[in-house]
């Protein structure tokens, strides 16, 4: 909300700079998000932090108060005419200027009330009202169509007030003005944008935001009038209400001016409105618009005569829910289908307005209007809060209404509204105020021991000091021993009446009021909860260290997917391998494409596979994170999945490179999956045929630990990978459950004893069948080898000739060793020999001659 | 015979200073001082010597092994010295070459300032609670404070699932309930715990906001925690995290959940406070939202408020890593362009 300074300053005295009150409210609460200066300097205070302003400041001496006592005609142009200003000096200034807004007083002789305006001295510097972008001008004497100028009458945006350069300012006669007064006494101004957060409703005025200003401050706060001057008939009889939803509707007022005028409001009212953003209309709609900035209390103005004609006679006004198939056609032209919960203004011939939201078109202020019936109610928040959602109708009422007006305002609304009504546009107010008050809320009174002040905010204030901070925002406070009984001023809906929560909702104010700077910083004295450490993160962790160590980046993806792109990831015709659990659904996605949370982090990291592939070939990836698995229940599962994606060539090429580094395969993935089990200790697991739809039968497995099946790994299905067009290198995915990880990991393993004896080392061929897996292989020579067999390393796997057809020979690196004994040539060759004849025996195997 | 040894001595020596390189050395050597080599030769011709004149003669043929293996060493040192002197005059390489790629790897910026925070708050005694991304409403909302149509629900765009209930949590803060209800064993234990996860907001994504990003949330729950001991607490992570010397400046704010709230400011640590395009020349950042745990919350969590008290906060861990890195597009996160996390 925008808020002049020179506005504030009618309720409270302001003597410190802007910039610190700016502060004092920011650090209190209401952050003051940008200063708008109008023509003041900014000034530097210490210890507040500001950006600075490229603003006009306005020459003290040079930009000045004015009259236009008279317009002449130009001698040599239609369109400009020549002003003839009394800045206060000695004689006239003549100005020649284009101000459309002049040319009615042109050769008219002397304008009785003279015009009051804002003069720009030779020298003195402003805006180019021409110029579309900032530009500043210093003005300078030259002739304009033959006469000689060196001065001007402003227009606002020739002093940075608005955009507006139809005319030159015309302000009315105030008893005040004296010519050649420095305008920035006048007009100077410093508009605070302020940002409310949803528990200061209070604060959404003038007056509300006054009132902290006062409290911050500790000055006075000076309220304006709200008594109005009746001299007209009792309202009385001219007028009913009725209320048919008080929970909705706990208040309602009217009161009634008659032979008034509807036209444009003076400058100071038009000028208060265009500060704050507000565009001005004619007195009636302005003064209704000023109230909502001034107080916080929306008004609604009718058109009485509008509603005698409806009803036929003496209207009544009603408040109730609608019919069904109700409709209204609001001020902003939009016919309106009512929800059933919506609280409507009606009367006897149907709905008016949307109660605290908006007006209707038909009974609404015309040039014509000559009685004007003034509405001012409270509303329940709550219900507007649906209103606006269902109605998608934001309006200043409304924004203050949803957030809670104390009903104690609109009686105070209502007689300050048709006042001021009255002094702008004549007429008489009906005597007295229709007042249909069937809900009025309770007051609060909170008892807070000032011990309990002192132990949750952890410093020593006074009991005095409390008191004093609650009675400076206006809190009723008596001191009963060392207890504070403080009763809620009539504007606050936020003090809980629950005992525990009202003395925090007190607390709250105290420490604001005091300052939160003013608050000690203190170590926890409490007592300490019991440090242990959470394993699920630590392995987590681990986790994710080794496989950055293993050369891998981390991802982090979005959790939301579509059932459509999961779909991708099984080949036509296959069964899906993906969980079978629902899938969290969202109701108001941010996309098709992600309306459901992901049940595999495949998608995605395959999606990223195909980014980066625009600028990287070797890409080695992981991500652990969370899958969403509907279960039935209320909440889906949510395990933590780990995947792994690496494709490309296993080194990328570099200038000494053969260039033949090779694409990373299935091996690959498999290095990296056991590299990650060896270093989590888990030794108890096994691989078995790769089963998930997603990857190539032939070239993936599924992993076993300690006979769980913990996830799939290898290369994807060919289907899958054309449909990501992943075609130009083979892509290595795997998707593993972290909570097995986690469970199975070895918090401790013992280490074997480096042995002191030497080793053996010698290499043999086998000649298997192609089909003998060299996992079954390897475990006949491990077995065959016994404790001395330290290692069997495959080296060379090889077919073709002089190898038979439906044959292949792997060569092994065994390693023998005894810890007992050195070994001879002849130890060693008896175990060889076992070996070979194992491999004979239960493999089929031959020994490859050299 | 004795002129045997001389030719050998003489050959052998002159062709030991022709030598440059070590292979040829290697080759002298045996056809000289092998096993089968001349000098070796001599010795197999001693025993037809007559015995007088064996002695005489072998000490000789000694003599000259001796002075050949001498001038050998000698010889090889001197080769090896000037091929040390070519090796350093000669061998330079053009260090401006790229390295061999090594295989390196990376933790998500993310990641990266997540362990930070933890370390931070583990020595302070804030341990670790994991709580679930999936909430219902009642977590997320109505047991913090913000009962259906609360005016504060505004403040946060909810992603919801199709059944009304639930919802993607908007906050890490339902993890505060589940962590008093579970750690708090029904109101009797303190608790100190930190609440790291993914939260999710429908916003339109920007350079400057996301549908999803983490939070760590704070929760400290005792007998006697004060808001001065929120403000120290803070003030000693904001040392730790950003600097030794770090301005702090609390701001009284709203929050439903906390009473008496506030936010928590320090000062730009890029510019010095003077003022910057980052903190938008106010010379302050915004670093985590806080307060003391509203009485209904407590009660919630079931402890009795009139008794218990605590205090939370809430921290964004992007946008510090943002701060920190200079990272203008908070899309980066997730767009896990390879090319951004080869940075860290």
């Amino acid at each position: 909300m925008l808020v002049p300074i020179s506005w504030l300053k009618e309720y409270v005295d302001i003597d410190v700079p802007v910039e610190l009150l700016a502060e004092r409210l920011t650090v209190a609460g209401l952050e003051v998000a940008h200063l708008k200066y109008i023509g003041l300097p900014q000034q530097t205070v210490a210890g507040v932090r500001m950006p600075s302003s490229d603003h006009l400041v306005w020459d003290r001496e040079k930009l000045l108060l004015a009259r236009i006592v008279e317009v002449k005609a130009h001698p040599n142009a239609d369109r400009l005419v020549l002003a003839m200003v009394d800045y206060g000096g000695e004689e006239l200034e003549q100005c020649v200027t284009g101000a459309t807004n002049l040319f009615s007083y042109k050769d008219r002789g002397p304008i009785n009330p003279p015009i009051w305006s804002a003069f720009a001295m030779e020298g003195s510097e402003v805006w180019d009202g021409q110029s579309d972008k900032p530009k500043r001008m210093t003005l300078k004497g030259k002739e304009l169509r033959g006469i000689f100028n060196r001065s001007m009458v402003c227009s606002e945006k020739e002093l940075g007030i608005s955009d507006e350069h139809e005319g030159v300012i015309v302000m009315e006669h105030e008893a005040h003005y004296v010519a050649g007064t420095s305008l920035a006494d006048v007009l100077g101004d410093v508009v605070l944008d302020i940002e409310f957060t949803p528990n200061l409703a209070r604060c959404l005025s003038m007056i509300g935001v006054a009132r902290e200003v006062a409290a911050v401050l500790g000055v006075e706060m000076r309220y304006p009038s709200f008594d109005f001057t009746a001299k007209g008939a009792p309202i009385e009889g001219q007028v009913y209400i009725d209320i048919r939803e008080p929970e909705l509707n706990p208040r309602f007022t009217l009161t009634l001016l008659r032979d008034t005028e509807v036209k444009t409001s003076p400058f100071w009212l038009q000028h208060r409105l265009k500060l704050i953003g507000q565009r001005p209309r004619n007195n009636i709609v302005d003064v209704t618009n000023y109230l909502t900035f001034e107080l916080g209390q929306p008004l609604h103005a009718f058109d009485y005569d509008k509603l005698v004609e409806r009803a036929g006679g003496v209207p009544t006004i009603i408040t109730r829910l609608p019919h069904p198939g109700e409709q209204l056609e609001t001020l902003d032209d939009v016919t309106r289908d009512l929800g059933a919960e919506t609280i409507l203004v009606a009367d006897t011939a149907g709905a008016l307005s949307l109660g605290g939201v908006i007006g209707g078109g038909e009974t609404e202020i015309s040039e014509a209007t000559r009685n004007v019936l003034l509405e001012a109610a409270a509303w329940n928040n709550i219900s507007i809060r649906k209103t606006i959602r269902e109605q998608r109708a934001h309006t200043e009422a409304s924004a203050r209404f949803s957030r809670g007006v104390h009903p104690s305002q609109a009686i105070l609304g209502c007689q300050r509204g048709i006042e001021l009504m009255r002094q702008l546009g004549g007429g008489a107010i009906a005597d007295g105020a229709l007042d249909a008050y069937p809900l009025p809320p309770a007051s609060v009174t909170v008892d807070v021991p000032i011990e309990r002040v002192n132990r949750l905010l952890g410093m020593e204030v006074t009991i005095d000091q409390a008191a004093d901070a609650l009675r400076r925002l206006e809190f009723e406070v008596a001191i009963e021993g060392d207890v504070i009984r403080a009763t809620a001023p009539d504007h606050r809906l936020d003090i809980s009446a629950n005992p525990v929560i009202g003395q925090h909702d007190l607390l709250e104010e105290i420490a604001r009021i005091i300052g939160y700077d003013q608050i000690p910083e203190t170590i926890m004295a409490d007592e300490m909860p019991p440090q242990r450490e959470n394993t699920a993160v630590l392995i987590e962790e681990r986790i994710r260290d080794i496989l950055v160590g293993a050369g891998l980046y981390e991802v982090i993806n979005y959790r939301f997917t579509s059932r459509e792109s999961e779909a991708l990831l099984v080949p036509s015709g296959a069964a899906s391998s993906l969980p079978a659990a629902g899938y969290v659904e969202i109701a108001n996605p941010a996309a098709s494409e992600r309306d459901v949370l992901r049940h595999t982090l495949m998608i995605n990291m395959l999606e990223n596979a195909v980014n980066n592939a625009r600028f990287q070939s070797t890409q080695q990836v992981f991500e652990i994170g969370k899958v969403y698995l509907g279960a039935g229940d209320l909440l889906p599962e949510e395990p933590m999945r780990l995947g792994i994606l690496l494709t490309g060539p296993r080194i990328p090429s570099w200038w000494d490179g053969d260039g033949s580094t090779g694409e990373m395969d299935f091996f690959d993935m498999k290095g990296v999956v056991e590299s990650l089990l060896h270093s989590l200790h888990i030794s108890d697991f096994a691989l078995e045929s790769g089963t998930h739809c997603s990857l190539h039968p032939g070239r993936s497995a599924n992993l076993l630990a300690a006979d769980e099946r913990i996830g799939s790994f290898g290369e994807i299905h060919p289907e899958v990978a054309a449909r990501f067009k992943l075609t130009d290198a083979k892509v290595m995915y795997g998707e593993i459950a972290v909570e097995p990880l986690i469970r199975q990991h070895q918090r401790l393993h013992t280490i074997e004893a480096l042995p002191i004896t030497p080793a053996v080392l010698e290499d043999i061929a086998l000649v298997v069948n192609e089909s003998t897996p060299a996992s079954e292989v390897e475990a006949v020579i491990r077995q065959a080898g016994g404790r001395i067999l330290k290692d069997a390393l495959l080296f060379d796997v090889y077919t073709g000739d002089p190898i038979p057809p439906g044959k292949k020979s792997l060569a092994y690196s065994l390693t023998y060793q005894d810890e007992r004994r050195t070994l001879t040539d002849k130890n060693a060759a008896k175990i060889r020999k076992k070996i070979i004849g194992a491999a004979r025996h239960r493999l089929d195997a031959e020994l490859r001659s050299q | 015979m004795s002129d045997a040894i001389v030719d050998i001595r003489e050959k052998a020596l002159s062709a030991l200073e022709q030598l440059k390189d070590s292979d040829s050395l290697t080759d002298w050597h045996s056809l000289y001082l092998g096993r089968r080599g001349a000098v070796g030769k001599l010795f197999g011709t001693i025993g037809a010597l007559p015995p007088e004149e064996r002695a005489a003669f072998g000490q000789r043929v000694n003599a000259l092994q001796k002075e050949l293996g001498a001038a050998f060493e000698e010889r090889e040192a001197l080769i090896q010295s000037q091929l040390l002197a070519r090796d350093l005059e000669e061998g330079e390489i053009d260090i401006s070459l790229p390295a061999y790629p090594r295989r390196r790897g990376g933790l998500h910026p993310s990641t990266r300032t997540h362990r930070e925070f933890q370390m931070i708050w583990a020595d302070m005694g804030f341990q670790v609670y994991q709580s679930r991304d999936v909430e219902e409403d009642e977590f997320n909302f109505t047991l913090l404070n913000l009962p259906p149509h609360h005016p504060a629900r505004d403040m946060q765009d909810t992603f919801y699932t199709k059944d009304p209930r639930v919802l993607l949590r908007t906050h890490t803060s339902p993890g505060q309930i589940r962590a008093m209800r579970e750690l708090g064993a029904g109101g009797t234990k303190p608790i100190r715990v930190i609440l790291p996860g993914m939260c999710y907001r429908q916003e339109q994504v920007t350079a400057r906001s996301e549908i999803q990003f983490t939070q760590v949330e704070g929760l400290a729950i005792g007998r006697n925690i004060r808001m001065s001991d929120l403000k120290g607490t803070i003030a000693e992570f904001a040392k730790r995290m950003y600097s030794p010397n770090a301005k702090v400046r609390y701001r009284a704010s709203y929050f439903p959940f906390t009473e008496p709230s506030m936010e928590v400011d320090v000062e730009c640590f890029l510019c010095g406070g003077k003022g910057c395009r980052v903190c938008k020349y106010t010379g302050w950042l915004e670093i985590a939202g806080s307060g003391m745990v509203h009485p209904d919350v407590l009660r919630n969590g079931g402890y009795d408020p009139s008794v218990w008290s605590g205090f939370a906060f809430g921290m964004g861990p992007e946008r510090i890593t943002m701060l920190k890195h200079g990272i203008e597009d908070i899309r980066y996160f997730w767009g896990n362009d390879l090319r951004f996390l080869q940075q860290f």
